[in-house]
């Protein structure tokens, strides 16, 4: 007798979703491994299937029996009292006589034999079906007149359990498992019977079901493929349809239909998502590569007439909701977007912040603003990084700046229009894009369009980021807008929850100012905003206001939404291997509220610590730190201008007699780097400022190597520690080398 | 399209009733009052509470004011017939059961392709939801599918199974017409729109433009504490016919367009609250336990 064997499972349900399939797959191999495991069980290989009918598995090289093992319980003290003794007793069901006495406590060393995996089995598959994490289970039938009855994803209806050529016997709820399953719904009657695991996948294929999904996938992929080809097209390819597509059939057929050429006249975009979202078809382009009016649909079964009526159906549905768009497309492209936007004022934005309308009423004036700062300028708008200085106000750049700040004024009163058209009330997933052909057809300028259709983007980390000098500036507008006002109100994200999606528009300002290298004062553009929140009881709106040693008198809610941007800075750098810790660093020196310039810090600095002077000087930076806060019942800063290292250091420090050289090489040291490292700093020479630390490496190494710090004579040690606190301040003043990790 | 000729929309109704009669339902007609779906008669609403066994088809006249298009919309209608299926307990072989129905009508499932698409149901004016599918054939919804989970917020104990079949769209399938107005009505040459075009055109305008929405909201209120009434009367039954009206009043006031995105939320609320309140006095007339 082989000693090993293969074990399939089917568990038989109505019609699971479709997008539940591959998990449900990847749990039933997770649970089944565990749950075997539990009796030292291992198969060599676990295969799952998943049809919208059936769930399947396949464990190959299960051994027939399970190892004998010898379990040890540990009892009372043999000194407890009789009642402890007799409880163990019951609980191991031996006898005294059997127990073992160790150094004075009871020992039953219980001896396990093997077990029949089919036995095993038997327990196991029942707590797998019981504990499945659906989604969304459900109960059923006469058993559900209890809430305790079973739950699945669907009525489950049938159970095959078959270990080798053998029925594992087991009954859950009233579904008795065995040997026999069904076959297609439509293309075959009466039960299948199963041998074992081995000949599982051909009985159903006989009975017109191919149970492994790759393989309908496979048809449905090549078939469409194929049907799009014959017809001289070419299928456009979506992977996730045939997923789709091969979780909804068992055996697919994937068909050819057409549509009216009139339908082309509607946009794109409405007629790829009618077909695929609703209808869950392939959509085709010609060899020009344009939209075609054919589409392929996968039928479930191959037709007794070749499948005409089946393409003549979907035909119909297709042109039924496609005219439904039409109708959407003409009616809309009668009313101009300005007609449309006066709707706004009906929509409400925010319970606290009013209308859509007076959102747009925002963004509009804050377009126009960032052009008019010369944020945002003409052309070239991603040429280049880092020039423009943020607080000196520029003079628009050229002539062009004030088409693009008319063109982004306008853009973003039109940007929001297309929420009231028919055609976005039926696919909200087309708002801006319905809106760029609705401008465009009204015969707006193709920026202003473009600016329409684009300014949500970027909606994702790999989503495209505008770079059109009108997008951007209404991309941004629309993001910074929805960030300002809803963090001035203290709606923010918490947790999971982030209603407005605020984690979302911040990368997206993010990455609109970086990819650009758009160079803001965050704080303008608050005070900017905020004043305009609509506000009935006419009462200040400030939340609070603090005294920032940077920012001066500011709102407290701009200091939180400036945490915020910092988290998601972390977030989105995180995968171009910018490290937290240093964008920590650079953030905590406070008062910094240009992104594009603190990231360029962040990245000198990243690559200064990874070099040998980098990684030198935080260990020398880390040591100073720590005998300085050791020492904290000194004030260095005032022990070290008593001791003469305040600005005039040097010829003070050379009166000091007890200097060494040490001291005083880092004292010069000192000297020249601070305002070398100040003026490469005020220049964002980042790079130049890293150098000039670089020059205290040497010193500093050689100062601890060399003298004591906590010298017994107090005179000298405070005038060491004023010098470790000098060389703190100094390497403060480029990052907070304190969070940098390492 | 279909073999011989294809059934007039009166007689798709009536082999329907055969069909299921023959499984052991009760033929109902439809309820007397201006509801949004088959699922508001009481037939099915209050019993698909509690533990008794209930097997019933009824064709039930749905309204729905804000999808009226004055009857220029092929597939649009304000005023439609939902034809209702429930069993409780749900039967075991309930899918059969539905399939045998299609073929009853004519549909045969090797040259149509019959497909039960993932689509959850929820009725947040009930306080109700259930799993199952929207039953595609050829790509087209003709039938909602639902597992009962739960009634006026009460679990159902036992689950019923629910069939809502849209009449017009599986007529216009099964007689091969783009327009609802085209369809048989019967084998004499009475059509659809002989039928109901003019109500579409009157009630359409009714509904957009004319009812007055002063007493629409005066009606909602009256309907609201008439609700409360019967309840405290325990009288459920009653009770739950104002839930009804409030629940179509208030449809009524969002097809004339007065009833804010903030309001709305607070509309359904109220409906929700009598069809939960009705449901619950039926649960404690009848002495079930949640």
């Amino acid at each position: 007798m082989e000693r090993v064997t293969d074990f399939l499972l089917e568990l038989r349900s109505e019609e699971i979703p479709a997008r539940m399939q591959d998990k449900a797959r990847a749990d039933l191999a997770r649970l089944f491994a565990e749950e075997i495991s539990k009796a030292g069980l291992q198969a060599s290989e676990i295969v799952t299937f998943a049809t919208p009918r059936r769930l399947a598995l396949i464990a190959r090289g299960l051994p027939l029996q399970t190892s004998a093992v010898s379990e040890e319980l540990k009892g009372p003290k043999t000194s407890a009292p009789p009642q402890a003794l007799e409880g163990f007793l019951r609980k191991t069901g031996l006898t005294q006589d059997q127990l073992e006495d160790r150094d004075g406590t009871w020992f039953a060393v219980i001896a396990k034999p093997g077990r029949q995996t089919a036995e095993v089995l038997t327990e196991a598959v029942p707590a797998i079906v019981r504990a499945f994490p659906w989604p969304k289970s459900m109960r059923w039938g006469a058993a559900s007149a209890s809430t305790e009855s079973l739950r699945w994803v669907r009525p489950l209806q049938g159970i095959v359990a078959l270990l080798g050529d053998t029925v594992v016997p087991f009954e859950i709820d009233g579904v008795v498992s065995g040997s026999a399953t069904v076959g297609h719904r439509f293309h075959h009657s009466g039960d299948v019977t199963i041998g074992n695991a081995a000949d599982y996948a051909a009985k159903l294929n006989a009975c017109h079901v191919i149970v492994d999904q790759d393989e309908r996938r496979a048809i449905i992929r090549t078939g469409a493929e194929k049907a799009a080809t014959a017809a001289g097209l070419m299928l456009v390819p979506d992977e996730g349809l045939v997923i789709e597509n091969s979780g909804l059939t068992e055996w697919p057929v994937p068909m050819l239909g057409r549509f009216d050429p009139a339908f082309l006249a509607v946009p794109e975009e409405v007629i790829q998502l009618t077909a695929r979202v609703n209808q869950k078809y392939f959509i085709c382009r010609d060899t020009a590569g344009k939209l075609a009016n054919a589409f392929v649909c996968t039928a479930n079964i191959t037709a007794n007439d070749g499948g005409a009526a089946i393409v003549a159906g979907n035909e119909k549905v297709l042109a039924a909701r496609l005219s439904d768009a039409k109708f959407f497309w003409e009616q809309d492209l009668k009313v101009p977007l300005e007609t449309q936007a006066e709707k706004l004022k009906d929509i409400v934005f925010h319970e606290k912040l009013g209308t859509v309308a007076d959102k747009v009423e925002r963004v509009a004036k804050l377009a126009r603003w960032l052009v008019d700062e010369g944020i945002v300028a003409p052309a070239q708008a991603g040429a280049s990084a880092g020039i423009g200085h943020p607080d000196v106000k520029q003079a628009p750049a050229c002539a062009g700046a004030t088409e693009l700040a008319n063109d982004a004024e306008r853009a973003a009163r039109l940007c929001k229009a297309d929420l009231v058209t028919g055609m976005v009330g039926e696919f909200p997933e087309l708002q801006g894009i319905m809106g760029g052909y609705y401008a465009r057809a009204q015969g707006e300028a193709d920026a202003v369009a473009d600016a329409v259709r684009g300014h949500y983007k970027p909606v994702g980390q790999g989503d495209e980021v505008p770079t059109a000098p009108v997008t951007v500036a209404v991309s941004l507008a629309d993001k910074l807008d929805s960030l300002i006002v809803f963090f001035a109100c203290q709606v923010v994200p918490t947790g999971s929850k982030d209603p407005f999606a605020l984690r979302r528009a911040a990368l997206g300002v993010l990455s609109v100012l970086t990819e650009n290298g758009l160079r803001m004062r965050l704080q303008s553009a608050f005070e900017l905003v905020s004043p305009m929140i609509p506000n009935k009881r006419g009462t200040a709106r400030l939340i609070g206001v603090r005294d920032d040693a940077n920012f001066g008198k500011v709102d407290v809610q701009f200091l939180e939404l400036l945490d915020f941007f910092a988290d998601r800075l972390k977030v989105q750098q995180r995968e171009a291997g910018v490290r937290h810790d240093l964008i920590d660093a650079v953030f905590a020196l406070g008062g910094e509220d240009d992104l594009v310039r603190l990231l360029a810090r962040v990245k000198a600095l990243q690559a200064f610590v990874i070099t040998e002077e980098g990684t030198n000087l935080l260990a020398g930076y880390k040591r100073a730190a720590n005998i300085l806060k050791q020492a904290d019942g000194v004030a260095p800063a005032e022990a070290g201008a008593s001791a003469g290292v305040g600005t005039q250091g040097v010829e003070l420090a050379a009166a000091f007699a007890g200097a060494t050289e040490f001291d005083v090489a880092l004292l010069n040291a000192l000297e020249a780097a601070e305002p070398k490292a100040a003026a490469a700093i005020e220049a964002e020479n980042f790079e130049g400022a890293m150098a000039a630390l670089a020059t205290l490496r040497a010193p500093i190494d050689a100062f601890f190597e060399s003298v004591m710090v906590n010298d017994p004579d107090p005179q000298k040690r405070a005038f060491r520690l004023g010098l470790l606190a000098r060389f703190r301040d100094a390497v403060h003043r480029v990052a907070d080398f304190s969070k940098i990790e390492g | 399209m279909m073999e011989g000729q294809p059934l007039s929309f009166q007689d798709l109704i009536l082999t329907l009733h055969d069909y299921w009669g023959k499984q052991g339902c009760v033929i109902l007609q439809p309820y007397d009052m201006r509801v949004g779906a088959g699922t508001f008669h009481p037939a099915t609403t209050l019993r698909a509470l509690g533990p008794d066994h209930w097997n019933a088809a009824y064709v039930q006249p749905s309204r729905r004011p804000t999808d009226g298009r004055y009857g220029e919309n092929p597939n649009r209608l304000q005023h439609y017939y939902q034809y209702q299926v429930i069993m409780k307990p749900s039967p075991a072989n309930l899918q059969e059961l539905y399939l045998g129905s299609l073929d009853a009508i004519g549909i045969d499932p090797l040259k149509h392709d019959i497909r039960f698409v993932e689509d959850d149901w929820e009725s947040p004016t009930l306080g109700a939801w259930g799993l199952g599918w929207e039953v595609w054939c050829d790509g087209m919804e003709v039938t909602q599918f639902t597992y009962f989970q739960q009634m006026g917020g009460f679990d159902c104990k036992p689950v019923a199974g629910e069939l809502t079949y849209g009449l017009e769209r599986l007529a216009m399938y099964i007689q091969g017409k783009d327009s609802v107005y085209d369809l048989a009505f019967n084998d004499a040459g009475v059509t659809y729109g002989d039928v109901f075009h003019k109500n579409e055109v009157e009630f359409s305008t009714y509904n957009f433009e004319v009812a007055d929405t002063a007493s629409l909201f005066d009606g909602f209120a009256k309907a609201e504490a008439e609700c409360k009434r019967c309840i405290d009367a325990n009288i459920p039954l009653a009770a739950y016919d104002q839930a009804i009206e409030a629940s179509h009043l208030f449809n009524l006031l969002q097809a004339r367009g007065v009833i804010s995105v903030q309001e709305r939320a607070s509309y359904m609320g109220r409906v929700r609250d009598l069809a939960k309140g009705s449901c619950q006095a039926w649960m404690d007339k009848n002495g079930w336990s949640a």
